[in-house]
């Protein structure tokens, strides 16, 4: 079952890709789409009938060298679990709204065939996401790492004949290379240390990790942290994390399904994947947790800023989705990995279904994507309409504090924030502010957004507004699946990912234990509780590190603590909510002229944001001319002028009658070379006769 | 077949021998009896040669095959495989027919070059079998000329100058290895590979010209063969004749020198120095690794600046050449596995990226690539194999590239962490060179009118391509198929090899004076 799961995406690929033109357009992509929904439904049956039990499926050797050795294989554990629904679902739903998206395309002329390669990056793409994640070692991860890098590669450079399609493509690799880097540099550390990459392995050696040190570019380091720093450095990269982010904006040239299934729902929350799945080795890297906490709350803040002032509606989703995934870093490194992956999981609906609502809208206005040319499309798209309110509902977090009324973002959100305020100390609050400040900013560009697109006057092209239509069914019908998943996948799956922790330790197969029957000190908590369950007791995962789907060190009772923080915490992301909410039905409802007042009043300050913090000049000028600069310099310099120069002149000084061969005809050095070769030959064996004969 | 192996060897020879003799005339029936000729040979010899692997025993860590006889002047001719050097012929007998199929469209002097292939194959073959010193030689020096006359004579115009070049450099480390070579037959008293392996050449510090040489007789000899396998390989900075070279060579000249000639290098270390002087290479390690690293870096750096593709393509090959080197002298099993896996991978990869630069440059008559542009356009099988190839060059999992590179990568790492870290930045830069050329050639609009009317690839040249595409996805998805065959010889190596560095004392007689 898992095989046929793994596999049917690829399948259909190949068909999709190479045999259109025997069995059709058409058919190549429903072929593809069909396989798609299988995989969805093996997923789910996995999905809900797993026991928490890891198990693995070996297919047969990949690379195996000395002590080396990896297989293809599946294993499946909770979090591939998780991943393979979230995978599947978003990605057959995004192929079937493909089939209404891509309908029709101006990129294209005509009778040019188009839609049967989109299907097969497409469905490629979800068969390398599956293999990330169904992987048991660290390089089948890492070949579903570069799978999906270029299928996104290649989706983003869809539309080939726009230059800036194929600059965004390059550059999304290339930064997604750098993470690479790193992630390449921890496996081979981890190699050298562990003398293995498989998972089982591996994610067993987490405390000797800790205790061990080798040498690293001349300084004696942990292997913990150095290990988990590296492989950060490669989730950084896929996660479009602060400093390797400039890649995800950019992306967004390619079709907006594509944004829905790969820069929102599943590639981009590999990076979080990564770390939860090395959980193990994680826990027993306080550094690198820390730098984690850090970068995934200074990126949740740093996005969230520029997304307060961008003007075209997928680049506000893009930084959101970069923002969301700082919280999700956030939650991974106070760890909490539960916390996590709850908030991957509510993410990956409410955020692919605002981007598909998102492409609804520009399908509707003739792919118009200024928010500045939009306005008053509430009427004409009421379906779209409804769909992204849902999802701005989502992911702004609306519910009631302390109860179990709210959308799905609300849950998650809310348990990331909570976990953050209970881990402590500077960073713990840090974190927690960060946060809720980025909440605040969210709140306002989501409904930002809700107002530019759908309320106040029609603005732009009269004509484009004339024409705008609701979308056809195959696309509606994706966005009320997932507007299911976007209201319910919070409250329904709350208790697995952030119940009490026997409930999450039981839905991540991790062993635990009641400490209160020896005097642990479940009693303080118990008074401040408002929820029975739990209240006489205090558990803790006990498994040894590498056993169930993630681990938490002895010391670490986060996830316990987030359930008794202070009652103000709770209702500080709602408070955030509210405010951002307000702010922008001020700025954008009742008093329009605002926004353009403040960014006059306040010109630097908007042209930052406004420009990204200018990291992309930055880079430009620190790293992109410079490495030309050098490599020109290399070029004509070391290997022109000294290189050749050199040896040139070395040669021709040494040997002057070959600078007089050169002026002869063209074969004539052959044959001294011929000639000096047979004088060598006769020099060799001339010797080798007289010293064997005497 | 108890000659298997001189079958395979002058099967090619023999082919052009018949050639020389009985084909006659210019025209075009005889310009494509002599084409069709040579594709017949080299097919056949990579037929027979699959013998070879089917006789091979990868478990036997000696040679095999071997073949023994007298020759002139008291000479032995002796050829045998081992794990080490049998993945090299097949090599070449497979990309061989790939090779003159990739040259149908030539038309001056037809018979010639085919027979230079010819005779080309022969010779190249016989560098890998060949377990006679003298024999290795011959074949190692005259393999250069018929490669000499493919630049020299079906050349681009600035053909001369690359030729000789190539000459000078690959000249001065032939002489260096032909004295050195001398030296090993007085000193060990044979010219039989087989007894030198088991030789033991001396390691004591020798005193010359008031220099204290540690390592002795084995520092010298590693010395003067290493001048000459670090031009072959090309290793920086003996590596400015290659980019000459490949733009001035034909599509298929290019694609036998990146494919299989470079490969010489490689072997003669895995053959010569790693297990001939083995104190010496350790001691020289260190040296080995930093200009390997060096050429990763810097030729990376130089070949994104590149307007020329073939010249892209060239460096790019001595950036891999340097993975190559890396792995090499770690010396340990991922090293030296990941080298010869990098070495056959990239055979197939690069020759491919040349036969990419040859499809349109038989087009467009240009190399430069700021003349094209949006070839996607009207290209879109073209567009997808050279895609395939360009992400097999920059390492991508799940083709053959990555493995080679992965696997010297941790090799390195674990002798030195600066060597592994610098030069796995080399995943990064090939990204940036690769996509470049590939975004300004295929990506974009067609817009230039030159390019209006372009053509996709034919049947023919798809059928050059399914070879290529087949084995680098095979590779990359099984690449036992290779590990497997080296893993024991490679392992008997290093055996030997620890055990050499392990009895080795430095002699401090002299050190003690200073």
């Amino acid at each position: 079952m898992e095989t046929i799961l793994l596999f049917a995406p690829l399948v259909g690929a190949l068909v999709c890709g190479f045999t259109w033109r025997l069995i059709g357009e058409q058919a190549a992509c429903v072929v593809a789409t069909g396989l798609l929904f299988l995989s969805m439904l093996l997923s789910w049956v996995i999905f809900l009938g797993f026991d928490g039990e890891t198990y693995t499926r070996t297919l047969f050797t990949w690379i195996e060298s000395g002590t080396l050795f990896t297989d293809w294989s599946i294993r499946v554990d909770r979090l591939t679990a998780i991943m393979l629904i979230v995978i599947t679902t978003v990605s057959a739903l995004v192929h079937l709204y493909s089939f209404g998206y891509m309908a029709h395309d101006d990129n294209f002329r005509e009778g040019e065939s188009y839609r049967p390669r989109f299907f097969a990056y497409l469905s490629f793409f979800t068969f390398a996401m599956l293999m990330l994640v169904t992987a048991d070692n660290l390089l089948q991860l890492f070949f579903g790492w570069e799978g999906v890098g270029v299928a996104s590669y290649l989706l983003i450079g869809f539309y080939y004949r726009k230059p800036s399609a194929g600059s965004a493509a390059m550059k999304a690799f290339i930064v997604n290379r750098v993470g690479d880097f790193g992630f390449l540099l921890g496996i081979f550390a981890l190699y050298w240390m562990a003398d293995s990459i498989q998972f089982d392995v591996i994610l067993a050696m987490g405390p000797d990790l800790m205790e061990t040190t080798f040498p690293f570019l001349g300084y004696e380091v942990n292997a913990a942290n150095t290990i988990a720093m590296l492989l950060f450095i490669g989730a950084m990269g896929k996660s479009a994390q602060l400093f390797l982010h400039t890649w995800l904006p950019d992306a967004m040239e390619g079709p907006t399904p594509v944004s829905a299934l790969i820069h929102a729902a599943t590639m981009v929350t590999a990076g979080v994947f990564l770390v939860c799945r090395m959980s193990p080795i994680m826990e027993y890297a306080p550094f690198a947790t820390n730098f984690i906490i850090i970068i995934g709350a200074a990126t949740a803040f740093f996005a969230a800023t520029v997304g307060l002032v961008q003007n075209d509606i997928k680049r506000v989703i893009a930084y959101s989705t970069c923002s969301q995934l700082g919280y999700m870093f956030v939650a991974a490194g106070v760890g909490v990995y539960s916390v996590a992956m709850f908030h991957l999981f509510t993410h990956a609906f409410f955020k692919a279904m605002l981007f598909l609502g998102a492409g609804s809208v520009i399908h509707a206005m003739h792919h118009e994507q200024d928010m500045r040319n939009y306005g008053g499309l509430r009427k004409k798209i009421p379906y779209t309409y409804w769909a992204m309110m849902i999802g701005t509902l989502a992911i702004t977090g609306v519910g009631i504090p302390t109860t179990y009324f709210g959308f799905a973002g609300f849950f998650s959100k809310d348990a990331v924030v909570e976990s953050a305020y209970a881990f402590g100390g500077d960073l713990g609050s840090f974190a927690f502010w960060a946060l809720i400040v980025a909440a605040v900013f969210t709140s306002f560009y989501s409904w930002r957004l809700m107002f530019l697109t759908f309320f106040g006057e029609a603005r732009g092209n009269r004509h484009t507004h004339d024409h705008a239509h609701e979308s056809p069914m195959t696309m509606l019908v994706p966005l009320g699946v997932l507007a299911i998943g976007a209201v319910f996948s919070g409250v329904v799956w709350y208790n697995s990912f952030f119940g009490k922790t026997d409930q999450v330790a039981t839905f991540f197969g991790v062993e635990y234990e009641d400490t209160y029957a020896e005097g642990g000190d479940g009693e303080d908590h118990a008074t401040e509780a408002e929820d029975s369950h739990g209240a006489d007791h205090h558990y803790v995962f006990t498994s040894p590190p590498g056993e169930g789907a993630i681990h938490a060190a002895p010391d670490n009772d986060v996830l316990n603590e987030a359930h008794y923080v202070p009652l103000w915490v709770k209702f500080s992301p709602f408070v955030a909510m509210i405010l951002g909410f307000v702010t922008a039905l001020w700025f954008y409802i009742l008093n329009p002229s605002i926004p353009g007042r403040l960014a006059q009043s306040q010109k630097p300050l908007y042209n930052f944001l406004l420009n990204k913090w200018y990291f992309d000049e930055a880079y430009d000028f620190l790293i992109v001319r410079p490495a030309q600069w050098l490599g020109r310099f290399l070029w004509k310099g070391g290997d022109g002028s000294v290189i050749d120069g050199g040896i040139n002149g070395l040669a021709m000084g040494i040997i002057p009658f070959f600078t007089r061969t050169l002026s002869r005809a063209q074969s004539g050095y052959i044959f001294h070379y011929a000639f000096a070769m047979v004088l060598g030959i006769v020099v060799l064996i001339t010797w080798a006769t007289l010293s064997s004969g005497g | 077949m108890d000659n298997l192996l001189s079958i395979v060897t002058f099967l090619p020879l023999v082919a052009a021998v018949i050639m020389a003799v009985f084909l006659r005339g210019d025209d075009e029936a005889a310009q494509l009896n002599a084409k069709r000729l040579a594709f017949a040979a080299t097919l056949a010899t990579f037929l027979v040669s699959i013998f070879i692997l089917v006789q091979f025993d990868p478990n036997d860590t000696g040679f095999q095959l071997v073949e023994q006889a007298e020759w002139l002047l008291g000479l032995q001719y002796k050829v045998g495989v081992d794990g080490i050097s049998v993945l090299f012929v097949l090599l070449t007998t497979f990309l061989m027919p790939i090779t003159i199929a990739a040259c149908w469209g030539v038309t001056h002097r037809v018979k010639e070059y085919m027979i230079a292939m010819l005779v080309l194959e022969t010779l190249m073959i016989g560098v890998f079998v060949a377990l006679d010193l003298v024999l290795f030689y011959l074949f190692f020096e005259a393999g250069l000329i018929p490669m000499f006359l493919i630049i020299g004579i079906w050349g681009g115009k600035d053909r001369i100058y690359a030729s000789f070049k190539f000459f000078l450099y690959t000249f001065l480390g032939s002489v260096l290895m032909l004295v050195a070579m001398v030296a090993m037959v007085v000193d060990a008293g044979t010219t039989d590979i087989e007894q030198l392996l088991a030789h033991q050449f001396s390691t004591g510090t020798i005193s010359l010209l008031g220099w204290q040489i540690v390592g002795g007789m084995q520092t010298l000899l590693w010395l003067a063969f290493f001048a000459s396998f670090a031009v072959k390989m090309p290793m920086w900075p003996v590596h400015t004749w290659l980019p000459d070279a490949h733009v001035q060579a034909p599509t298929a000249g290019s694609v036998v020198l990146a494919a299989i000639l470079l490969k010489m290098g490689g072997y003669g270390f895995l053959r010569f120095s790693l297990p001939m002087f083995p104190v010496a290479s350790d001691i020289f390690a260190p040296l080995v690794l930093w200009l390997s690293v060096i050429a990763i870096i810097y030729t990376s750096l130089v070949a994104m600046v590149q307007e020329d593709m073939k010249k892209l393509i060239a460096y790019s090959s001595v950036a891999h050449m340097g993975f190559v080197t890396m792995g090499i002298f770690a010396a340990n099993q991922q090293g030296l596995d990941g080298a010869i896996f990098q070495m056959i991978s990239h055979g197939f990869v690069s020759g491919a990226l040349f036969l990419c630069v040859g499809v349109i440059y038989d087009r467009m008559h240009t190399r430069e690539i700021d003349a094209y542009g949006g070839l996607v356009v009207r290209m879109p099988a073209y567009a997808a194999i050279f895609m395939l190839f360009t992400m097999a060059n920059v390492g991508l999992p799940g083709t053959s590239g990555f493995v080679g590179e992965f696997l010297t990568l941790i090799g390195v790492f674990q002798v030195n962490t600066w060597i592994g870290v610098l030069a796995a930045t080399g995943v990064i830069l090939s990204a940036g060179y690769a996509l470049w050329l590939y975004r300004r050639v295929v990506f974009g609009d067609l817009i230039k009118e030159s390019l209006k009317s372009i053509t996709d690839m034919d049947r023919r040249e798809k059928a050059i391509f399914a070879p290529l595409v087949v084995m680098t996805l095979l590779l990359g998805v099984y690449p036992s198929l290779i590990t497997d065959v080296i893993g024991p010889s490679v392992e008997a190596l290093l055996t030997q090899y620890d055990l050499a560095l392990s009895e080795f004392v430095p002699d401090t007689r002299f050190a003690a004076n200073d």
